[in-house]
């Protein structure tokens, strides 16, 4: 059985805080389909389209009959754990550090021997369910978990090493003016986070959430992501104690080019969607990244709430697509500055949300109780990649079916 | 595949070396190279220039490869070699050059391998080894093949009742021998409580389970058994020699290696059993897979290897006189070295020139090695069966 996690000491600030290390990253082209799968924690593993022979490790071309059509497929990730070692020595200095470490061979059901790491509760030579799971690399990774749920299995450390849980972290929520704070406050409490700050605009203004937040046990601070100096103020105040940091700010308003016939609202959108962002970015995430290695409360992952209008643009929403665009487009950059420190970026994809500016839009509408358990759930299973309400996965499958379809779906829509 | 092999008739081994192993070297391997084909031709009263062939092993020759070698040596071959096949490239090279020379593409093959060990190069060797185990291996605890063999070992300990004596045996049997070899790394004797109460590597490996990262060389010279006679050179002949990559693939552990499927035929070739074999070479790189290849050349069944060494003396006096000047367990990893140290003793224990590890009687020797954990498991065996050429 695993043991809980105590909550963290304080931070004796007379202590080194440990440099990040990182566990191999080094991937063939055709293994990154792992990781790819990782991303949205699925497991799936290379299927012949000829033979339909599942094979692992990821080759180029079919072990069985030659085949060049290898596409990934989800497969039953089930399996027998047939041996296992504990390595009590590595020259990796990720593993030095984190060791001992349990990894085993594992035969899944599907055929492919998969050399794995094992959660402590995994009984000797057992059944087995495994999972896909991005390591501080950045990398897809097979674990080996109980069939069965057992008490804290979250808190193992191998598990957590791979997951961006809130148990025992601190967390920032960028704006407590977005109407889904207070119940993102109260999921991310749930999941146990230690403490969270929740960022506010021009305090002197009223904020109808401002009660239930503080009535959630989260302090509010003055945050304005459009203005550079207040963003580093509170860096400056809290930025050696942001473990996860939730970037819920945004400004959105209908409309696209020619409904709007100037660029005051865009620029508002870019202030707050984009730069807001890159602000945010600048101010916090050299620190966050200099604590990845901190022990229990390190810091873990940096997430975007985004519309799922970044990945193509919707014609009704025009302008605010385009800078939510930008923000993806922007959160892939700081996905490749993070990753030698092992912080993890997650994007979540929000279809049209129920509020004001969305009011013309047909159902099915994303309420904030669903963005908060995306949001925990992405955390819990160390996600890069979340599809939120039925619009974003519906928009994510036709996107991989094709953009260009998709692309000419969504401009197209409004004229009927 | 009804055709038979041929014989390696009318082919000698001749003038082994072993540079002497050294824990780390501030040498390359071109270095450590040269030095044993410059011991093994003066060894056979050649120069340079009088070989026509050249085979090489080693993993730390980056960037350069044979190629680079003739230039680097000054080597003008006819017929040359490259074997990326590390602890079975030993066999797999001597097959290679037997054939050569038995059909005249070369009188003289030099088979060389060798191997250096800067501080950190181990380290670096691993990362890049292969793509599998980038891939699949080296993510998971980047425990090396130490962790590779300790997951075979746990599983050859569940399904045979191996226990960690067992094991214990072999490692315990060739440090003896070690201490009659001038060559080896281990200088001081081992006991089999020390083996136990070694410091845990990856559990159920301990430290006396693992070999020692060196820097060192090996070599022999292959040429017609007439050039040998004329040089007045003791020689070993090649009763038959096997090889086999990738085998079982449909097995979920590596429990038994490709010599499975060989080993009949390698008896036949040699006209021979087990029992008419004097001393044995296994590559061991861990004690689970000299056990391994101890069942699957037939020395005991499947599953029967941990009998065997309970019941069997393996040192230079006993009944199955087994890696005689000690092996890699006690005498060091030198790289790609490791697939050739078996062999090298061997010619020298058939020959009668293994001095303070001579084995009496040593007339017919088998040699195998095992190499390349691709991903989970070794991929390439091999074996061969060498005899005293000299009456």
């Amino acid at each position: 059985m695993t043991h809980p996690i105590a909550p963290p000491p304080k931070k004796n600030p007379q202590i080194r805080t440990a440099s990040p290390t990182s566990p191999p990253g080094m991937r063939s082209r055709a293994s990154l389909g792992l990781s790819a799968a990782a991303a949205e924690g699925r497991f799936m593993l290379q299927t012949c389209a000829d033979c339909g022979t599942v094979q692992y490790p990821a080759r180029d071309a079919c072990c069985n009959c030659l085949s060049v059509e290898l596409p990934w497929k989800d497969v039953s990730p089930r399996g027998e754990l047939l041996a296992e070692t504990t390595i009590r020595t590595s020259t990796n200095l990720y593993f030095r550090g984190r060791g001992p470490w349990r990894t085993g061979s594992v035969r899944l059901d599907a055929g492919p021997m998969i050399i794995a790491h094992v959660h402590g509760d995994v009984a000797p030579r057992s059944r087995v369910k495994l999972l896909n799971r991005l390591d501080r690399s950045g990398q897809g990774v097979i674990l080996a978990i109980p069939e069965e749920r057992t008490p804290n299995m979250e808190d193992d450390p191998q598990l957590r090493a791979m997951t961006s849980d809130p148990k025992h972290r601190r967390v920032l929520i960028t704006d407590g003016r977005n109407p889904n704070a207070p119940t993102l406050v109260k999921a991310l409490q749930d999941a146990g986070a230690s403490m969270i700050f929740v960022g506010e605009s021009e305090c002197w203004r009223p904020n109808p959430n401002r009660a239930e937040i503080t009535a959630a046990g989260a302090s509010i601070l003055p945050l304005d992501v459009t203005d550079t100096a207040s963003v580093r103020e509170l860096a400056g105040e809290i930025g050696g104690k942001t473990d996860i940091l939730i970037n819920n700010a945004r400004f959105v308003r209908p409309g696209g080019v020619l409904a709007r016939g100037d660029t005051g609202f865009a620029h508002d959108e870019m202030e707050v969607n984009y730069l807001g962002l890159m602000r945010l970015a600048q101010a916090f995430g050299p620190g966050m990244c200099g604590r990845t290695s901190d022990g229990v409360n390190s810091a873990v992952a940096w997430v975007n709430i985004l519309s799922a209008y970044a990945l193509v643009n919707s014609a009704d929403y025009g302008c605010f697509s385009a800078s939510n665009a930008a923000a993806f487009s922007l959160s892939q950059n700081l996905r490749a500055e993070f990753r030698p420190a092992g912080l993890r970026v997650m994007n979540v994809f929000v279809g049209p949300t129920e509020d004001d500016w969305h009011q013309e839009l047909p159902p099915p509408k994303v309420l904030p109780p669903a963005i908060a358990r995306s949001v925990v759930q992405g955390l819990k299973d160390g996600l890069e990649d979340v599809y939120c309400g039925d619009v974003a996965k519906d928009m994510i499958e036709r996107f991989r079916a094709g953009p260009k379809i998709l692309e000419r779906e969504m401009t197209t829509g409004g004229e009927g | 595949m009804s055709r038979s092999r041929q014989s390696y008739q009318g082919v000698a081994l001749v003038s082994p070396v072993s540079v002497p192993y050294q824990r780390y070297s501030i040498e390359t391997a071109h270095w450590w190279i040269a030095r044993a084909l410059k011991a093994s031709l003066d060894g056979a009263g050649l120069r340079p220039r009088d070989i026509d062939g050249f085979s090489v092993a080693s993993f730390t020759l980056f960037p350069d490869t044979a190629v680079g070698l003739t230039q680097h040596l000054g080597l003008c071959p006819r017929w040359l070699d490259h074997i990326p096949m590390g602890g079975a490239s030993g066999v797999i090279s001597l097959r290679k050059a037997a054939r050569a020379v038995q059909a005249g593409d070369a009188d003289i093959v030099a088979c060389v391998s060798g191997d250096t060990n800067h501080i950190d190069s181990f380290r670096r060797m691993l990362s890049s080894f292969s793509r599998f185990a980038m891939d699949a291996s080296y993510p998971y605890g980047y425990g090396g093949p130490n962790a590779n063999f300790a997951l075979l070992t746990d599983r050859y300990m569940h399904e045979y009742g191996a226990t960690r004596e067992d094991f214990g045996r072999i490692c315990v049997a060739q440090r003896e021998n070690a201490l009659k070899s001038p060559g080896a790394v281990m200088k001081k004797p081992l006991t089999l409580d020390q083996y136990i109460a070694a410091r845990p590597i990856a559990d159920p490996i301990a430290l006396f389970d693992c070999v020692m990262p060196c820097a060192g060389s090996e070599a022999f010279l292959v040429m017609t058994i007439d050039e040998a006679e004329k040089r007045g050179l003791p020689y070993a002949v090649i009763s038959g020699a096997i090889e086999r990559h990738n085998a079982h693939p449909q097995d979920p552990i590596q429990l038994r290696g490709g010599w499975t499927i060989d080993i009949d035929e390698l008896y036949e070739m040699a006209g021979c059993t087990p029992g008419d074999i004097d001393l044995l070479q296994t590559y061991d790189d861990y004690p689970v897979i000299s056990m391994m290849q101890m069942e699957d050349l037939g020395f005991c069944a499947k599953g029967e290897g941990p009998e065997f060494v309970r019941k069997t003396d393996l040192t230079l006096t006993g009944d199955l006189p087994h890696n005689t000047s000690g092996g890699q367990l006690s005498g060091g990893q030198a790289g790609a070295a490791g697939g050739f140290i078996g062999l090298v003793e061997a010619i020298r224990q058939v020959t009668g020139t293994a001095g303070g590890t001579q084995v009496e009687n040593a007339h017919s020797a088998m040699v195998s090695g095992f190499g390349m954990i691709n991903y989970d498991r070794g991929v390439c065996s091999s074996a061969a069966i060498i005899q005293g050429g000299n009456p």
